[in-house]
């Protein structure tokens, strides 16, 4: 048996489909995950992500600790509230998570994958002994996501007066506490929406109360094909050790703040200083069929790669991947199918944002 | 549980097939197949005359999840192929019994006797 979410009842109520997700047995759908892709980008639906792994960092050093620990920098949150993406690297460059990090009024709070609990938490232990900082895994909290256009206004309907008042407030990548709920207008889908970090006693009746109002409750196929349109990377599969942010299409978020040696910082400038060989970009099949994880790509004259996400997009109506290609590579590959070659569009890692296809 | 009509004959690859009133054989997926599958977004269908022997791959179900061969039930000649799995390959999973995929001329009608009724396809299935 996996670990379970305090919604699990509720999702075998609903009829969902179960599956173990990185040892948690979690949704997969809960009849299409086509049709729930389409509810989010229509309308909004409501995900249980609390299998995700939250802790909060506090002590007189926790920025230093952070800015060490992490690519990007967190001392460009300036305001309690504010928010940024960042991936934590090894001394070689390589991935160990990624993450967002809230500045809150006690200190950090880091929102990372279920995959990698065991494997930052233990990072994140070693690298405290040098800070004076305390570590809490807030286990004690779930985690709903409701994401899609209606998103907000739908959410602001079915909680307290105060908290659809800090709703109507929150920018985008800004997350605060009300009343013991946190509420960030975050999410992984392309969509606008909010994550909501409450106490697990109070998860399952308001999850209750969302499904209850007509809110659709969305599985994890769907989360998957959402994020890869909006060409988000998926930790495990386009990162891991093995590779820099560099060559994943996530040069953006490190911070080069002159002086601040965050953990391989110098691995990073080798590679620059080498020349980056490769990038992860997007791929288009415009034919019938699927691209998926592992197949491999093709670039005429230039060398070879691999698909590292690939699904059916239910938005577009086509198949889509990530995949990471030599740094030469043009406009055209092909992708190897099921023993047969299949030419593919390479396009910027972004298909749809906001419900506007951008390919 | 999955739904298995009790009037069809099953292949132990999951396919269901009619005998016709004219002989004709209608092929499609059943109820077990589609709910594995999970979204079907594309169907690759036989070419109408090709001559297909029992067991041999006669076309592709394309889902969400992975891309699974489907096999000819019985020998015979395609004659009919299903246009509407084309726009809309959902159908199959709202209606398996229903979304045909393709129909047969068979070479050899008593090779439907050796197909699985619906209490030996439930054992298969393993619902």
């Amino acid at each position: 048996m996996g670990e379970r979410t305090p919604l699990y009842d509720l999702h075998l109520a609903l009829g969902a489909k179960m599956i173990d997700f990185s040892g948690w047995e979690m949704p997969l759908h809960y009849g299409s995950q086509v049709e729930e892709h389409h509810q989010v980008r229509r309308d909004c639906g409501v995900f249980d992500v609390s299998h995700l792994c939250v802790v909060d960092v506090t002590g007189p050093a926790a920025q230093a600790y952070l800015q060490r620990l992490l690519a990007n920098d967190v001392a460009r949150l300036d305001a309690t509230g504010k928010a940024l993406y960042s991936v934590a690297l090894n001394e070689r460059g390589g991935v160990v998570d990624d993450l967002l990090v809230y500045l809150t009024a006690e200190g950090y709070r880091l929102v990372s994958n279920a995959a990698t609990r065991q494997r930052l938490g233990a990072w994140l232990r070693q690298q405290a002994a040098d800070f004076e900082v305390q570590l809490r895994e807030r286990s004690d909290l779930a985690i709903l996501a409701v994401q899609g256009p209606e998103a907000r206004a739908r959410l602001s309907a079915q909680v307290t007066i105060a908290r659809a008042a800090l709703i109507k407030e929150l920018q985008p990548f800004q997350g605060l506490d009300e009343g013991g709920w946190f509420i960030a207008r975050t999410g992984y889908t392309g969509e606008d929406g909010l994550e909501v970090m409450l106490p697990a006693s109070e998860a399952a009746d308001f999850f209750n109360e969302l499904v209850g109002a007509g809110i659709a409750p969305i599985g994890l196929g769907a989360r998957d094909t959402l994020r890869l349109e909006a060409g988000l990377c998926l930790y495990g599969q386009d990162m891991d050790e093995s590779v820099s942010p560099l060559v994943s299409n996530l040069a953006w978020s490190i911070a080069w703040t002159p002086g601040r040696e965050f953990i391989g910082r110098a691995a990073l400038e080798a590679e620059r200083e080498a020349g980056v060989s490769r990038k992860l970009v997007g791929l288009v099949l415009e034919e019938r069929g699927v691209l998926r994880a592992r197949q491999a790509v093709r670039v005429e004259g230039i060398g070879e790669g691999e698909v590292t996400s690939g699904s059916f997009a239910p938005t577009l109506g086509k198949s889509i991947a990530l995949a990471r290609l030599p740094m030469a590579t043009g406009e055209r590959a092909e992708v190897e199918i099921r023993g047969k070659w299949h030419p593919v569009r390479v396009v910027n890692p972004s298909f749809v944002r906001h419900g506007r296809i951008l390919i | 549980m999955s739904h298995i009509p009790a009037d069809l004959r099953y292949a132990a690859t999951h396919e269901w097939a009619r005998l016709e009133n004219d002989g004709i054989v209608t092929v499609g997926i059943t109820d077990h197949a589609q709910e594995a599958l999970g979204d079907v977004v594309y169907v690759e269908l036989p070419e109408i005359g090709r001559t297909l022997q029992a067991g041999e791959q006669a076309g592709v179900v394309e889902s969400v999840k992975a891309a699974s061969d489907i096999y000819a039930p019985v020998s015979g000649e395609v004659v009919a192929v299903n246009g509407a799995l084309g726009d809309s390959p959902e159908l199959v999973n709202s209606d398996p019994y229903g979304s045909w995929f393709y129909q047969l001329r068979p070479a050899d009608p008593a090779e439907l006797d050796k197909l699985l009724d619906a209490a030996g396809y439930e054992q298969v299935a393993g619902d």
